[in-house]
């Protein structure tokens, strides 16, 4: 019987590969992005998803068209809303991104096919950040098609004024979300989970502010949901950025940190 | 190639692969078989960088997977058929793997080709997909890049035995063009028939390795006669050992060799043939009673 004992290898042919064997580029990384971005549209799960946000969007219009005040009637009021329902689900679509590798195993997959995984890492942000945008772009079509009706139905004709500031600050901040919710997707690596805690953390964090009065305090600097305030309304000034960087450090920063070190080094099974 | 030295992985107490060893060449398939649970999905998965190894490395044409730049044109991998989200098409799975990969729409439709998957199967979801559809499936995804090396996990497990000869057939073709081809399995026979070179573990150790002829003769011949007495004794005087294995005797020598003491002795052979995978086969039973350990992964 041959067994491991008298035929190890000890003696090494030569392993050397013919030269020039393994040549070609790696993968770009816009095609890296494309799948990322394929792989969140092309399954019921991720498709309905977007299309139920891109439906919310239009129906809250819509009822604010029907039951609202004519005097509320501008297109920044519409985007608001919509922002507000935004906000709540982007996360969501950033989570699914994040932990779409490890709730299916895909990963097996994607991590052979690319072993820097810190490529996939920033592909999957530059998709998710892409589809974040896609919503928010329907977001405005919906809320500019309402100020459209309400100003052919009720004549609400001086509401299309949208400061710059506020546009950019609607997106921006919408984007943070979407950032958050693949950090969050990242540092559990299941959605579950991720959503339940993107959910009542923020919750949790507000009531005990509204508790604690030191806590209210830093709440200033630590509140996302606070310091995005003044972004979407357009009016940041000095010490806001100040608030944003370091709440935008506290629910992206960290968790980011902490989700892009597990996806680099977690195992694969 | 594939060139793996001296690979260990511990997960705390338990080794999970201690001190493997061994060298895939191009032209040849070679069996990865152990018992569930012996090491060759947590090696397999070295290889192919999911894994840190404790120690020890593992090269896929001379360099580390994860330094393979675009690894899928080079490098076909299945580790799992199963680990495909069960929502997407057959299809979509393969499109986005092209994608990726950077190859055509069409090496698609050639891959699906290659591993019998028809068009309409394709477009069913992976959920209604049975294993050996998801087998075929993977095994398209792995050869789409048009690779040098195929790295296997279970890929014969869920296909019946027609399946399994068709698989026999598409690895020997990959190998005859000069393809590396390692494959794991659980099941003996099934590597008998597709592996050309094999390499045993168990418990996370090789314990046998080296080409499939030489593993399966290495058990001397069975033979019967009708005088099993004097063929016993006549053996002996020639050199060879012999045993009794139930109404067989088993002698340490070629059927050639056995066949010439027969016919000097003038004694009638009924029987005469190879010990063939009777002694693999004990060994790897052996194998499994003492080291499977249920619910731990393979």
């Amino acid at each position: 019987m041959t067994t491991a004992t008298d035929r190890t290898i000890s003696t090494p042919d030569p392993y050397a590969e013919p030269e020039g064997s393994v040549r070609g580029p790696g993968v770009p990384f816009r095609r890296l992005a494309l799948v990322e971005l394929r792989k969140m549209v092309d399954t019921r799960a991720g498709l309905w998803m977007l299309i139920v946000i891109g439906a919310i969007c239009v129906v809250v219009v819509t009822a604010v068209l029907i039951w609202g005040d004519v005097s509320d009637f501008t297109l920044q009021s519409f985007l608001q809303l919509n922002a507000l329902v935004l906000v709540l689900l982007l996360p969501i679509v950033g989570i699914m991104a994040g932990t779409s590798e490890w709730s299916q195993r895909t990963g097996l997959v994607t991590f052979t096919l690319e072993p820097r995984r810190g490529r996939v890492v920033v592909a999957k942000l530059v998709a998710a950040t892409i589809l974040g945008l896609a919503l928010i772009a329907v977001a405005f079509v919906a809320s500019a098609a309402a100020q459209l009706v309400a100003q052919v139905a009720h004549g609400a004709d001086d509401g299309w004024h949208l400061g710059a500031g506020v546009g950019f600050g609607l997106v921006l901040t919408l984007v943070l979300y979407v950032l958050q919710g693949v950090a969050f997707g990242f540092a559990f690596l299941n959605t579950a989970v991720a959503i339940v805690v993107s959910l009542v953390l923020p919750t949790v964090w507000s009531v005990a502010t509204g508790l604690i009065s030191w806590l209210d305090k830093a709440a200033n600097w630590l509140d996302l949901s606070r310091v995005t305030d003044p972004l979407t309304s357009g009016h940041m000034h000095g010490d806001d950025w100040a608030h944003l960087a370091t709440s935008a450090a506290l629910w992206i920063g960290i968790p980011m940190a902490i989700g892009v070190w597990r996806v680099l080094t977690r195992e694969v099974k | 190639m594939i060139v793996i030295e001296n690979l260990t992985k511990r997960y705390g107490d338990l080794v999970a692969v201690n001190d493997v060893s061994f060298v895939a060449r191009p032209g040849s398939v070679t069996g990865f078989l152990g018992p569930n649970g012996a090491g060759k999905s947590t090696a397999m998965r070295m290889m192919t960088g999911l894994t840190p190894p404790t120690a020890g490395r593992a090269l896929v044409l001379g360099r580390p997977y994860k330094q393979l730049p675009n690894p899928g044109r080079h490098v076909g991998v299945m580790l799992d058929a199963s680990a495909q989200h069960p929502g997407r098409t057959g299809r979509e799975v393969l499109r986005l793997a092209a994608i990726q990969m950077g190859v055509g729409r069409a090496a698609v439709d050639a891959s699906l080709d290659r591993v019998g998957l028809t068009s309409k199967e394709a477009g069913r979801r992976v959920r209604n997909y049975s294993l050996g559809m998801r087998q075929r499936l993977g095994l398209a995804s792995a050869l789409m890049g048009d690779p040098q090396v195929l790295i296997l996990d279970e890929p014969a497990n869920g296909l019946d035995p027609q399946g399994i000869h068709w698989m026999r057939g598409l690895l020997r073709g990959f190998a005859d063009q000069g393809g590396t081809v390692l494959l794991s399995s659980h099941l003996l026979h099934e590597v008998q028939i597709i592996a050309d070179e094999l390499v045993m573990i168990g418990n996370g150790r090789i314990v046998a390795i080296g080409s499939k002829e030489e593993l399966l003769d290495s058990h001397g011949t069975r033979v019967r006669s009708l005088d099993d007495t004097a063929l016993h004794a006549a053996l002996s005087a020639a050199g060879f050992g012999v045993r009794h294995d139930g109404t067989v005797l088993v002698a340490e020598a070629t059927p050639e060799q056995v066949g010439r003491v027969a016919l000097d002795a003038r004694i009638v052979l009924t029987e005469l043939r190879t010990s063939g995978s009777e002694g693999l086969e004990e060994m790897f039973l052996q194998l499994t009673a003492a080291h499977a350990r249920e619910g731990s992964a393979a």
